[in-house]
């Protein structure tokens, strides 16, 4: 074999392994790309249904009660212009807590409440996760006009 | 007084790094001898600088010095020692004055023990280095001294995160660090190779060791980190595809790819420009790595630094180097004559096959990661891709390359016998489709992957073994002959097959933990037993505990299996003294075959208290298989031909004169 037919192997093999990379992302991309969603943009956007998504906000005050086994939780998830139920089967991330940012991975149910699958933990308790920080700046925008 | 010093010491240690990088550099290119032998006690020297400067820090952390900002932000005169010392890196200002000491200590390394290197390429080498250290020593002085002080100092410091007081979390950082910035002796050789305009083996020889320990310490600082959130995070994951997890594996996978094409160049001369550019884009992801860690622009649970100023500094340094590097790369590659030709079925057609498998499934990863960056940045759409994107994408491409490293080792050189390898390993072959076949027959359940999965695991444990038995003739031959091969064979035989068996063990936890797994979460009582995978747990209730710098709620379990009793697990819930933030401990009962691990959480107000109890089969080869595998790694280092050292290049170009005038 010459150097240059070895080239084109190399580069043809490089190329179909590209392709095979490409079709697999963009499948996956179509699938398990997680959008993330404050409470006013799913009244906004009117979202529902089964696609996944993140929902990111405040835990409303006085909005946290246990269900009767005590490890389903519901509560209100607000940007201080909308709100969204959450029910979420499991135990809480150390810092969830009345008042602070929080994070949810699920989806919504028939009746609007966001069944999540996880909530996501925070490693410091002065963290504002950035989505919601930015959710909260733009529904007080809204609030201000 | 001590902490001015540090802060001289580190500005001494620019002066020396600017020299460094200019002199030695212009001196190999005009061949003058004087500035080509000046590189080597400037690096040694420009170490010791830096070292002085990392000691005064340690210092004002272990005194508790709280005049310095950095001290009072992340350390607490509460703190046991070890985690004083763990402070001094467990922030980004100490973490790049880490990554600074350990870049010049490799520098001095090449500079103390680099006598049968060509001083040209010595030279040029420890220019490169210096460049970097540069870049990191001017960010550090601009935009994060960590010896600013402040005016009053408080009494006592802020303390550092509990969540990472830890011992997996104290030194996960350094061995990170140790594996990104090895790299970084693996881009100086390449550019400086580029600049020669030559790669030869006794290159390669140079450039395989430091790459390998690399490696190794990339390899066991991910396990660490990875082991860390496991039993501390406490919901018994161990790998969440999360950037900053990706940040690090990115540079492991550039660099296997590396590891791997080094062997071509050195025992085939051949790939060369391919080597070149891969150990461009290793180094180029472990400053990725650490942009993207240490710039705050994430959103993850490990982001705990945010300064955007920072950022933009690391940005036009990622883009200096990776752009220059590249484009030297352009420019210089055509000068590279490859050697040695090969069959596309050949030892070196499978290190291709490897190669690309490798960086396409390190670019997946890479895109996967810097989306969510760019589609925010673009359109400010917030998406996240988790884990869902990463098993579709990099799994199915892991898959042909696990089959390929069973085979490939089996594969002469230039010319291999595909059909031949594969009678070889007809063995190994029985045992991969024999163990998912036994797994169908007897699991309650068995899904398509795993069952794939774990054909995939035992086939690369199995080809592992088979090709060295293979080798010694462990059936072919007397016992006398196989022992007498087996003596004979290099180390580097032997790290491979204990690397390639390791991976195959990581396998083999990941996909038996994760999918036979037992979850219960529920409240119990006092009293009150639960069944969790064959073991019986029974809640005796909780007490308070004082510890060392933090009070807990300590939960009880008794684990019993067929009435006998296992042992006495003990989760708890912390609240430390500095801290408003509560962490849970989860209480973990290792064994060979499978993990216990239990969670306690809150009290339910009636007597119960809610509980997360999993039995984890085969959770411990994960990170079994990870020893392995960087135990492999070291074999292989200890290799004969490393300790001998490099070949001496055949003389026959214009300068050697110069360079042995510049030697003596």
């Amino acid at each position: 074999m010459t150097r240059r037919r070895r080239r084109l192997y190399f580069i043809a093999s490089s190329m179909v392994m590209l392709g095979i990379a490409a079709a697999l992302i963009l499948n996956a991309f179509q699938e398990n790309l997680v959008f993330f969603h404050s409470p006013s943009e799913i009244a906004e956007k009117g979202i529902s249904g089964e696609r996944r998504f993140r929902l990111g906000g405040l835990v409303e005050e006085n909005s946290v009660v246990k269900g009767d086994d005590s490890v389903t939780i519901s509560f209100r998830v607000t940007d201080t212009a909308a709100s969204v139920p959450v029910r979420y089967r499991g135990l809480l991330p150390d810092l969830f807590r009345e008042g602070q940012g929080v994070v949810a991975d699920g989806s919504l149910d028939e009746d609007g409440t966001f069944i999540a699958t996880e909530i996501l933990a925070k490693h410091d308790e002065a963290y504002m996760p950035p989505e919601v920080a930015a959710a909260l700046k733009k529904a007080g925008q809204w609030q201000g006009e | 007084m001590i902490v001015e010093v540090g802060h001289y010491a580190l500005i001494l240690a620019l002066a020396l790094s600017l020299v460094q990088g200019t002199f030695p550099l212009i001196g190999a290119q005009l061949r003058y001898a004087p500035w080509i032998a000046m590189a080597r006690p400037v690096a040694i020297v420009q170490f010791g600088f830096v070292a002085i400067s990392f000691a005064a820090l340690t210092h004002a952390y272990v005194v508790s010095d709280f005049s310095v900002l950095n001290v009072a932000m992340n350390s607490h005169s509460a703190k046991p020692l070890l985690y004083k010392v763990s402070g001094v890196w467990g922030n980004h200002e100490g973490s790049l004055l880490l990554w600074v000491l350990i870049l010049t200590l490799f520098g001095a390394t090449v500079a103390a023990f680099g006598g049968n290197l060509p001083p040209e390429l010595r030279a040029r080498v420890l220019s490169v280095q210096a460049l970097i250290g540069t870049g990191f020593l001017l960010f550090m002085l601009l935009t994060s001294n960590p010896f600013e002080r402040l005016v009053p100092a408080p009494t006592d410091g802020q303390g550092l995160n509990p969540l990472l007081q830890d011992p997996g979390l104290a030194f996960h950082p350094p061995f990170l660090y140790l594996g990104y910035v090895g790299f970084s002796m693996a881009f100086s050789f390449a550019l400086a190779a580029l600049v020669e305009g030559r790669v030869d083996a006794a290159w390669a020889r140079w450039v395989r060791p430091w790459t390998l320990a690399a490696w190794c310490f990339l390899t066991v600082g991910i396990a660490l980190g990875s082991w860390w959130a496991y039993y501390e995070l406490g919901w018994g994951g161990f790998w969440f595809w999360d950037p900053v997890e990706n940040a690090s594996f990115m540079p492991w996978l550039a660099g296997t790819a590396l590891l791997h094409t080094a062997i071509v160049v050195e025992k085939r001369d051949a790939l060369k420009s391919w080597t070149i550019l891969l150990a461009i884009l290793t180094f180029s992801l472990s400053l990725l790595g650490t942009f993207l860690v240490r710039s705050g622009v994430l959103t993850s649970v490990h982001a705990f630094a945010t300064d955007p100023s920072r950022g933009v500094f690391i940005l036009a340094f990622l883009v200096l180097v990776v752009g220059g590097s590249l484009t030297l790369f352009a420019i210089r590659a055509p000068c590279l004559t490859g050697g040695g030709l090969f069959a596309p079925v050949s030892r070196e057609g499978a290190l291709v096959l490897n190669n690309l498998l490798l960086t396409t499934a390190c670019a997946t990863v890479l895109l996967g990661t810097l989306y969510p960056l760019f589609l925010d940045a673009l359109t400010g759409e917030k998406v996240s891709v988790g884990p869902p994107y990463f098993h579709a994408t990099f799994v199915p491409l892991m898959v042909p390359a696990v089959v390929a490293a069973g085979i490939g080792p089996l594969l002469a050189w230039k010319r291999g016998d595909l059909a031949g390898a594969l009678s070889r390993l007809r063995l190994a072959l029985v045992f991969a489709l024999a163990v998912p076949l036994a797994t169908l027959m007897f699991a309650a359940k068995a899904p398509m992957l795993a069952v794939l999965g774990t054909a995939l695991g035992t086939w690369l444990v199995a080809a592992s073994i088979g090709e060295f038995a293979e080798r010694v003739r462990l059936f072919g031959a007397s016992p006398r002959e196989t022992w007498r091969r087996a003596k004979h064979l290099p180390r580097a035989v032997y790290g491979m097959t204990i690397a390639h068996a390791g991976a195959g063990v990581v396998i083999l936890g990941i996909v038996v933990s994760v999918t036979w797994e037992t979850e219960r979460l529920q409240v119990v009582q006092a009293g009150e037993s639960v069944p969790v995978g064959g073991y019986e747990f029974t809640f005796r209730g909780v007490e308070d505990v004082r510890g060392p710098n933090y009070d807990a709620v300590r939960g009880i379990f008794n684990v019993t299996r067929d009435g006998d009793l296992v042992t006495v697990m003990t989760p708890e819930t912390r609240i430390y003294d500095t801290s408003p933030q509560t962490t849970t401990e989860a209480a973990i009962h290792p064994t060979l075959t499978s993990d216990l691990y239990a969670v306690i959480g809150d009290p339910d107000g009636s007597g119960g208290w809610a509980a997360r109890l999993y039995h984890k089969p085969l959770v411990n080869w994960i990170w079994l298989g990870a020893i392995l595998v960087a135990a492999g790694g070291i074999v292989s280092l200890t290799d004969r031909r490393h300790r001998v050292g490099a070949p001496r290049r055949k003389a026959g170009r214009a300068g050697s004169g110069t360079a042995r005038a510049a030697r003596a």
